[in-house]
């Protein structure tokens, strides 16, 4: 099977929207004020590159669907994110690993979108990419003070960093979209980059790249992991119980 | 005269209210063609969201000049904090906001000493990148100990 442009718009809207619904849910609990400001910027920004992704992806489809359909009316089995975004938080650590793994990915990935021949993720790209580049200045300047800090945080992060580096191979491109990439719709692959810039942030933080062993992968087909579906069904209540309410 | 172009551009930005949209920049084009006025604007951030309510705004002013709104948002090209008008750094600046360093093309690096809007000193660290609106990062002054806002360079 051959990936169209809808598949692709929907698996980049799916792993922000549920990025941003996981970040949500340090509200109030992350470790200091700063910190839980500063999830939740970064949580809005990525719910409204999802926004906009939707949106667009209801252009394509050409059904009549708004944003709200895609984030509110799909079952599990039709998103398609990347495994990475719905792993639980875990501990601060392990949020901050998976962070940095996906902000390095995303920036990659926008910054190869800037010249796409799609005008409106081009547009989007060029928005999305400046985002974006604050978000890794935040997660990669966290995982280096934890992997650099006291033998309990970087115990701590390296043990996140080992937790999520099973699912960073799925973020680095899909094996299907080499129609779209012809085309020029999206950009080149991004995983020798990726694996530069993340060898060297963990090499700063004094913690190990993990080897190469049991990657996981799915969630872009559709198949994923037991955590999605409680997610979605937290994320997806209220305008279940009530469809078509507005306020 | 006041033209429509006028009306649009004093709309109040709805978390800033010192400043309007005309002085952040985000008023790209109004046409009047009939009874119907045209009004493109661009957000800040995507996830912004204060963009619903400002194209509220944008509809009862223009609604209420005697024309029809058809109020649109534009990607492209990217807002940018280097759209802010020198009127819109000073008033800024007069609420204790640092105004954004250049951005220039790419994304700016978070580091740069921002001069304290309170003292002028530029003994300032940043303590977030992120603070109460997408747009501003948070800081402390070193000189007179106050915590302060600026606008991000994007």
């Amino acid at each position: 099977m051959t990936a169209d442009l809808l598949t692709h718009v929907l698996r980049q809207g799916d792993r922000a929207l549920v990025l941003s619904h996981r970040l949500a849910q340090w509200i109030t609990h992350a470790p200091t004020l700063e910190e839980d400001v500063a999830l939740a910027n970064i949580s809005l920004d990525l719910l409204g590159q999802a926004r906009h992704l939707f949106t667009y992806a209801g252009e394509i489809e050409g059904k009549g669907h708004d944003e709200d359909h895609f984030a509110y009316w799909r079952d599990a089995a039709e998103f398609r994110n990347p495994l990475l975004v719905e792993q639980p938080n875990g501990d601060f650590a392990v949020t901050i690993a998976r962070q940095v793994f996906h902000d390095q990915a995303a920036l990659l990935y926008w910054e190869s979108m800037t010249e796409s021949t799609d005008a409106t993720l081009a547009a989007l790209a060029a928005r999305a990419r400046n985002e974006t580049a604050f978000h890794l200045q935040h997660s990669a300047g966290w995982l280096i003070r934890l992997g650099d800090g006291t033998d309990e945080s970087q115990r701590r992060a390296q043990a996140g960093v080992d937790a999520m580096w099973p699912f960073t191979l799925e973020l680095l491109g899909a094996d299907d979209e080499g129609a779209l990439r012809a085309d020029g719709l999206i950009g080149g692959s991004i995983e020798t980059a990726w694996r530069a810039a993340v060898a060297g942030t963990l090499l700063e933080a004094g913690l190990r790249t993990p080897t190469e062993a049991d990657q996981r992968a799915g969630g872009i087909h559709g198949t994923h992991s037991e955590h999605l579906e409680p997610l979605l069904e937290e994320m997806q209540q209220l305008a279940r119980a009530h469809p078509g309410a507005s306020w | 005269m006041t033209t429509l172009l006028d009306i649009v551009r004093s709309v109040d930005d709805p978390e800033l209210p010192h400043v309007t949209i005309g002085d952040l920049g985000m008023v790209r084009s109004v046409a009047i063609d009939g009874r119907i006025a045209r009004i493109r604007i661009t957000p800040t951030y995507t996830g912004c969201p204060a963009t619903e309510q400002i194209r509220a705004d944008v509809e009862a002013a223009v609604t209420e000049a005697g024309y029809e709104p058809d109020v649109a948002f534009e990607m492209a090209p990217p807002w940018s904090t280097d759209d802010i008008s020198p009127e819109g750094r000073a008033k800024l600046h007069a609420a204790g906001i640092a105004p954004a360093l250049p951005a220039g093309d790419g994304p700016v690096s978070l580091d740069l000493p921002v001069e304290c809007p309170q003292c002028g000193s530029r003994r300032t660290r940043l303590t977030s990148a992120f603070g109460a609106t997408a747009c501003k990062a948070l800081h402390r002054c070193d000189s007179c100990r106050q915590p302060f806002e600026s606008f991000k360079a994007i």
